[in-house]
């Protein structure tokens, strides 16, 4: 048990996990708010605003990773809080990255529940945030395809683990980082065991969490 | 008697049409208040503002005898609350959504289940708890909105149209319930509707509400005794009949409407006249009465509509009469469709349509 514990794949895939993990709730924190707002308020440059989030969508993951990298390095506007190369700056990175598909999703599930429900929230006596919850809580077949989204998106992704983590081994290491440094080192074997780790955790968690919000639901 | 709401100078106005304009209007403690009014003409508007959740453009709400503001807003929609006319249900249980509001108000869970229990119950939903609301018939959804709103106990209820498109079965059960939580509760009920039989029986003042505005408010028997053109305007009233009157000797006149059928009415009038006779006051019999009523027909009854407590019979006389009898007449009689029947009212019972 012990050496199953101390086993390197092990362990690259628990850290993915808690890093992406952590990076989707983290995100959770600020896009469902910002999204429940969106989704229900009407005010000028609501559009754009969403627009500006659905193209943040296909933000290239090496695009963000260099730019926080110019942020966290010793020389960079926040080198000061010597995250480079760490696990916190991946979460953080991952944290940005899958914040417009959070925000965009729930955006679209908030506006797809009957607007009667605020009304109803209201006249049973729910307060504003109250009402907010249970708009949140009536779309969430929309707000798990969200989380799901977002975490695939995380663990799945590249560029900002490697330019804000470096690859470091036993520190920063992730799934997709050393998969593509064994894939360098002509590693086949060894990158095809990570790939099929990786593709079980997606297709895990997507079919926990469906089955999870059906029984919700 | 001491009023619980007042709209003073109310007006709403979407852009530059004004939608509802009330000048001043009470509603009185314990008392069932309809709004009667075509489809459009500010019912639901006039709703949501007494529910606070729509702001009037200008004017005022009194609740309990304190201004509706936003310091108070919140409170104010904790006594009062609102069954829509599109049901709307939570995605979840028949229970959890009849627990919302009650959850809201700190109730424990053990209070909450009582409570839940006692409204589903009132609204003969017992045993719905666990079944998903939104899988419920529409009458059974809509009983589950109104079990909802029961289940907090407000001092002001309101209702709009809460029996639209409903079948009788539940359109009784929800009648009866509405009847039941005012009589018992003493809890003041405002419900819109444009079922005149709804606002005749079930309610203890009437407001006519056309295009924004009052155009009529009273007693049922004040708005539906002599039915003024802005009501009949709207009103799917029975038994409605159109002809020359002719004045006869004994200060009576008689009606000549087509296919032959003569209406004899207690009123002196001569010309055109359109007069109407209300459905609950001709009697149905299987032979001809020795009465001092004055209009006899002979027809058979074309069709029967359940009603609940009351059958609705069409009878073809030479002309379509509407008749109302109680389901145990119904019954006794061994009424169906096809039976001949006896239509009999007094010339008193005539209504002229002013």
């Amino acid at each position: 048990m012990w050496e199953f514990l101390q086993d390197p794949i092990f362990q690259i895939t628990v850290r993915s996990l808690q890093i992406s993990g952590t990076a989707t709730l983290l995100s959770v924190l600020w896009s469902f708010p910002l999204g429940t707002v969106i989704g229900m308020k009407t005010f000028p440059g609501k559009q754009l605003v969403k627009d500006v989030f659905n193209a943040l969508l296909g933000m290239p993951t090496i695009a963000l990773g260099l730019i926080l990298y110019l942020l966290f390095s010793r020389s960079g506007a926040l080198g000061f809080l010597h995250l480079f190369p760490s696990p916190q700056a991946i979460v953080l990175g991952q944290a940005i990255l899958v914040t417009p598909i959070l925000v965009s999703l729930t955006t679209n599930a908030v506006e797809s529940v009957d607007p009667s429900i605020r009304d109803l929230a209201k006249t049973l006596g729910a307060s504003d945030l109250e009402v907010s919850i249970t708009v949140l809580r009536e779309s969430t077949g929309g707000v798990a395809l969200a989380i799901i989204a977002s975490f695939n998106r995380a663990i799945a992704e590249l560029g900002v683990a490697l330019a804000v983590g470096a690859n470091l081994r036993g520190n920063t290491q992730v799934l997709t980082t050393v998969i593509a440094m064994e894939i360098n080192r002509g590693n086949i074997e060894y990158s095809i065991q990570l790939m099929v780790i990786l593709l079980t955790i997606v297709f895990a968690i997507t079919i926990l969490t469906n089955l999870l919000r059906r029984r919700i639901e | 008697m001491k009023w619980l709401m007042n709209l003073k100078d109310i007006t709403k106005r979407y852009r530059e049409t004004t939608v509802l304009d009330i000048a001043n209007l009470n509603i009185l403690e314990k008392e069932i208040f309809t709004i009667l009014g075509p489809n459009g003409s500010g019912k639901t508007t006039m709703l949501k503002i007494m529910a606070s959740i729509e702001e009037p453009t200008s004017g005022e709400v009194f609740f309990e005898g304190k201004r509706i503001d936003d310091r108070n807003r919140s409170q104010a929609r904790k006594k009062c609350t609102m069954v829509f006319q599109k049901t709307t249900l939570f995605n979840t249980t028949v229970y959890k959504n009849v627990a919302y509001g009650l959850k809201l108000r700190g109730y424990s869970k053990k209070e909450i289940a009582e409570k839940t229990k006692e409204t589903l119950g009132l609204v003969k939903l017992t045993g719905y708890e666990k079944r998903p609301a939104k899988q419920l018939s529409g009458g059974e959804q809509q009983r589950v909105s109104l079990a909802r709103a029961l289940a907090l106990n407000t001092r002001l209820l309101l209702l709009d149209e809460p029996t639209a498109n409903l079948d009788p079965k539940n359109v009784s059960i929800i009648e009866e319930t509405i009847s039941r939580v005012n009589r018992e509760f003493d809890t003041t009920i405002v419900m819109a509707t444009h079922n005149t039989f709804q606002a005749q029986t079930l309610t203890n003042r009437v407001a006519l509400l056309l295009r924004g505005k009052i155009a009529e408010i009273g007693a049922p028997q004040e708005i539906f005794r002599g039915p003024s053109k802005d009501l009949a305007s709207f009103a799917r009233l029975e038994n409605v009949f159109s002809g020359d009157s002719n004045i006869l000797q004994e200060g009576t006149s008689v009606i000549m409407v087509d296919d032959g059928v003569e209406i004899e009415t207690a009123l002196e009038k001569s010309g055109k006249v359109t007069v109407f006779v209300r459905p609950e006051d001709i009697i149905v019999s299987k032979k001809t009465l020795a009465s001092s009523a004055r209009n006899i027909f002979k027809g058979k009854i074309a069709e029967v509509t359940d009603l609940g407590s009351v059958v609705k019979l069409r009878v073809d006389a030479g002309k379509e009469f509407v008749v109302q009898i109680t389901k145990l007449s119904f019954v006794e009689m061994q009424l169906n469709i096809g039976s001949t029947v006896f239509l009999t009212f007094k010339a008193s019972s005539v209504h002229v349509v002013q």
